[in-house]
């Protein structure tokens, strides 16, 4: 395997509504600062990356105006993903082991307030049995979220805790949307909005942007002082079919971090990508995460959520936590699809 | 005439605009619904699909044995919409149930009608309340019901 490592990573603040402003208005000043921090000029980038949602446009093909934040010229590789970021990520990932490029900067980016996301999310689900039924993304949450409560895997308490501790964390992450100290049982005084969850377990609605730069080995120790190296990744997905699968858990993750022999008791920190409160508890327990490791120091998603772009942010979080010197270990989680379906973990290592 | 004149127009409906068929499992699945039955589809373990999937989800081996369920099932897993959204097309609150059927080992999406949040659980028995002239498709079945109510359509 060819080593690579993340040199550079820069997101824009999380906004409820970016109004007017365009992706490409969104994206030029992130780009500008991911390539200034690693000291990079567009010219040296061999591949470019995105992820984003053709559906929050509301166009198809509307992501192809985005490369138009990076200019035409000089020509690059160019491709991109209807996922998440992350998974353009992996694809930058795989092209770095087919020793095709050196450096790859990946970008997401989305826009949600224009449209109805829970809406909008429906439209990923099995289009026979499923989706003319129009169930919306949180409701789908709801369910699993009761059925682990009920199975006993947690209380409501601890989904607050999650909640209290993602906006505690978040106080120092200067992108976040939603930040705070909030006490648990005041939490747990609000009403439920889709039972059993409350507003605060969903994450909010975001727009914005993120880009991460990828190089080999001798690039990356030539561009970055403590590049973030990149162990091992491995994505897994689970049946399109919410019934047949057991949503009070997460085979997936489980088998992903199986195939990268993780140890969850040697992580200094997880960054997972979670859209509602129930789900980072059922990936922590599915990861056999410890007291050892700090969850989420950005505040997650619960936190500032751009959809096509959170899953990246778990990369860019977790790099730099490393880069920081808190952290020589992390994991970096990214999730696709409703009730947790598709999930990707990465190890990223500063030495 | 000049050029100007002459604008062209063309129709625009964003959405998912192709038709398709829906093969030989799902559409055998949606015409067993025009006599409101339910088909399920066995996997080699012998356990029972509903809805039936043309290859097993976990071992991707084809499949082809059919079998008839029963006409009613019980809750596995609920939420409760307080305000339903306007695509639900529900009139009053609701609950989103996973729902399995008599004789199917996995359950289904579907909305049960409930008067409150209070009223449903997991084992609930509950049964669809048809529409009055399917049309080969999920929505044959405007929600499901407690099997202890009367049918109203």
């Amino acid at each position: 395997m060819r080593d690579v490592a993340v040199v550079s990573y820069a997101q824009s603040p999380a906004q409820r509504d970016a109004g007017g402003t365009t992706d490409v208005e969104m994206l030029v000043p992130v780009i500008d600062r991911a390539l200034a921090d690693a000291q990079l000029t567009r010219k040296e980038i061999d591949f470019i990356c995105s992820g984003s949602c053709d559906y929050l446009a509301g166009g198809a093909f509307s992501f192809v105006m985005a490369v138009d934040a990076l200019g035409a010229t000089p020509s690059a590789q160019e491709s991109h993903v209807e996922m998440d970021a992350a998974w353009a990520l992996y694809e930058a990932w795989l092209k770095f082991q087919c020793g095709e490029i050196d450096v790859a900067l990946i970008y997401g980016f989305g826009k949600s307030a224009p449209g109805d996301l829970p809406d909008v999310l429906s439209l990923q689900l099995d289009p026979y049995y499923t989706q003319p039924l129009w169930p919306d993304s949180i409701s789908l949450a709801a369910i699993q979220a009761q059925m682990a409560l009920a199975k006993g895997c947690f209380t409501e308490r601890d989904m607050a805790e999650v909640v209290a501790a993602s906006r505690r964390n978040a106080i120092h992450n200067p992108a976040a949307q939603l930040k705070g100290e909030f006490d648990v049982s005041d939490l747990l005084k609000e009403e439920t909005f889709v039972s059993p969850l409350r507003k605060h377990d969903c994450c909010p609605i975001t727009d914005g942007c993120s880009v991460l730069i990828l190089a080999s080995a001798e690039k990356a120790r030539a561009l970055c002082e403590r590049p973030v190296w990149l162990r091992g990744i491995n994505h897994r997905m689970e049946s399109h079919f919410l019934g047949t699968r057991d949503l009070t858990t997460s085979t997936s993750t489980m088998k992903a971090a199986e195939t990268l022999k993780l140890d969850g008791d040697k992580l200094d920190v997880a960054e997972l990508y979670a859209p509602f409160s129930h789900q980072q508890l059922i990936l922590q327990q599915s990861l056999k995460l410890t007291d050892n490791t700090r969850v989420n120091p950005s505040g997650g998603a619960l936190a500032g959520h751009v959809l096509m772009a959170a899953g990246l942010d778990r990369f860019g979080a977790a790099a730099r936590e490393i880069w920081s010197g808190r952290a020589d270990r992390a994991l970096a989680h990214a999730t696709s699809g409703p009730c947790l379906q598709q999930n990707m973990l990465a190890i990223l290592e500063g030495a | 005439m000049t050029a100007t004149e002459q604008r062209l127009e063309a129709e625009f409906e964003l959405g998912f605009t192709y038709s398709r068929s829906l093969g030989p499992v799902i559409g055998t699945c949606f015409a067993a619904f025009a006599q409101k039955r339910f088909l399920g589809m066995r996997r080699s373990d012998g356990s029972v699909l509903f809805p039936p999937l043309e290859y097993d989800p976990d071992t991707a081996e084809a499949l082809s044995e059919w079998v008839e369920l029963g006409s009613s099932g019980v809750v596995e897993g609920f939420c409760w919409v307080k305000q339903p959204r306007e695509k639900h097309g529900e009139l009053a609150p609701f609950a989103w149930a996973l729902i399995k059927l008599d004789g199917a080992d996995t359950p289904f999406l579907h909305k049960l009608r409930v008067g409150e949040e209070q009223s449903v659980h997991v084992g609930l028995r509950v049964k669809p309340v048809w529409v009055a002239e399917p049309l080969g498709d999920i929505t044959d079945i405007a929600a499901f019901v407690p099997a202890a109510e009367e049918l109203t359509s």
